[in-house]
């Protein structure tokens, strides 16, 4: 397995070209979260050019929606949730200047082709280690949309938070190729 | 008449909800140890381990398992002999999740409508079914059942002509088709017969049974292993990203059937297969 690549949020050009599919990433900085219903917002207000309640110019979008926090701790569980679901609304995201999401499950050909035109990055975190990835989230604050509840924005503070590049900024694609290594056809 | 009172139902039913939350199932643990062994992909190992060590954490019920803490699906069975008092049973069930939900800090993850989309924010309403069985005793099992694999399930109406070999492609097909997405290693329900809600149902109750535990009858017996086998030369692997370890385990449970029809089904469920059960 290659070297651990750590990556200080927000992200350049630079960091992201250094992502290859298969790599192990550890992440440190801000992120933002959005989901299925965030996502709606957000795309919506795009198409209609009005200005978003985030600034995303450089920031990873985590696809999560996270459980309660208990007293005394920064956020409850917090695993990604499926990524294909926001195929619709990623290549718009990226655009608006987002450099990449965390989530799991493979993303489809039209967000890969937006990581190459905008030079993003597809993270997958290990989907049900959700106990384990609060563990690096060391701080959470609902930024927009409080009223979806689990699904609103919030910005984290992430320390060392652990995730395998899946999709780059060069057109690979680990779903593709980890399949083609071990499957077993005779 | 057995009488069993409506809020010992609440109580147990809030206590199963946190406990198949916090609480993965030793059959499942071993499971996943057992794969790690056999897992050749670097990047499987180290997810496997993780998984692993996510239950532990989990244990000592501070962070759920998974932040999709699911649909609170219940199956009932109750007593012929045994009398509800203090209320109505359904209600008791909806009671509990709502208490379980709320003091055991799960997510509330479902909508009043399909399109309008509001939560209702204390994962009410369960989905709840019952059968009537002889004693006086209730028993009450949950199975919390996340997004992410449900979206990856699926009804076929095969024909007769398609036979055993039409199940085994439909059941393969479909989890090659949903790859990473439903958090692999998966349990893979399959039901076979019955009507076309009744094989949904059936493919949703086989979750129910422990890694390991197969079909009485050793055709489907062996149908569960062959499955499996095939599944995991897939190399879909951990989280789709490769490997050996696509699922922990396949469950077939079968029903008779109209002799124009062959319903099939796949209910796919994550490595977090939770469930609990408590006997009043």
């Amino acid at each position: 397995m290659s070297e651990i690549i750590k990556l200080t949020t927000p992200l350049d050009d630079a960091q992201v070209e250094k992502c290859h599919a298969g790599d192990n990433v550890l992440i440190t900085g801000p992120i933002y979260t959005a989901r299925d219903a965030a996502h709606k917002k957000l795309v919506d207000l795009l198409s209609a050019n009005k200005e978003l309640p985030i600034d995303l110019k450089g920031h990873l979008v985590y696809y999560v929606g996270p459980s309660p926090a208990r007293p005394g701790q920064a956020i409850g569980s917090a695993g990604p949730t499926t990524s294909y679901r926001m195929d619709p609304y990623a290549p718009e995201i990226l655009k608006a200047g987002s450099k990449g999401m965390i989530g799991k499950g493979e993303m489809g050909a039209s967000v890969t082709e937006a990581l190459m035109k905008y030079k993003g990055v597809y993270l997958a975190a290990v989907g049900g280690a959700a106990a384990l990835i609060a563990k690096s989230i060391k701080n959470s604050k609902v930024v927009a949309y409080e009223e979806l509840g689990a699904e609103a924005i919030r910005i984290l503070e992430v320390e060392n938070f652990p995730a395998i590049v899946a999709q780059d900024c060069h057109g690979n694609n680990i779903f593709k190729e980890g399949r083609e290594k071990y499957e077993i056809t005779a | 008449m057995r009488e069993i009172l409506y809020n010992d139902i609440v109580d147990k039913v809030a206590e199963i909800c946190i406990s198949a939350n916090y609480q993965l199932g030793e059959d499942v643990i071993n499971a996943l140890k057992k794969s790690r062994q056999k897992e050749d992909s670097p990047t499987g190992q180290a997810i496997l381990d993780q998984l692993i060590e996510n239950a532990t954490i989990s244990k000592d019920g501070i962070f759920p398992l998974c932040q999709d803490t699911g649909f609170s699906v219940f199956f009932v069975n109750i007593g012929q002999d045994v009398q509800i008092k203090g209320g109505l049973l359904n209600d008791a069930i909806s009671e509990g999740v709502k208490k379980g939900y709320t003091d055991g800090y799960l997510r509330k993850s479902i909508v009043i409508d399909p399109i309008k989309r509001v939560n209702t924010k204390d994962n009410t309403p369960p989905i709840i079914w019952t059968d009537i069985v002889p004693g006086d005793k209730l028993r009450i099992t949950i199975a919390p059942k996340g997004g992410g694999s449900e979206n990856m399930s699926e009804v076929a109406m095969l024909k007769p002509a398609d036979g055993a070999e039409g199940i085994k492609n439909f059941v393969i097909d479909k989890v090659s088709r949903s790859g990473g997405n439903p958090c692999p290693p998966i349990v893979v329900g399959v039901g076979i017969g019955g009507t076309f809600e009744k094989v949904a149902w059936l493919a949703k109750k086989s979750l129910l049974r422990d890694i390991g535990d197969r079909n009485p009858d050793p055709y489907y017996a062996d149908m569960e292993l062959e499955l499996l086998e095939k599944i995991n030369k897939l190399g879909i692997g951990p989280q789709g990203l490769g490997g050996r370890t696509t699922a922990l385990d396949v469950h077939v449970e079968v029903f008779p059937c109209h002799i124009a029809t062959m319903p099939a089904a796949v209910n796919i469920q994550c490595h977090a297969a939770r469930h609990k059960t408590v006997t009043l």
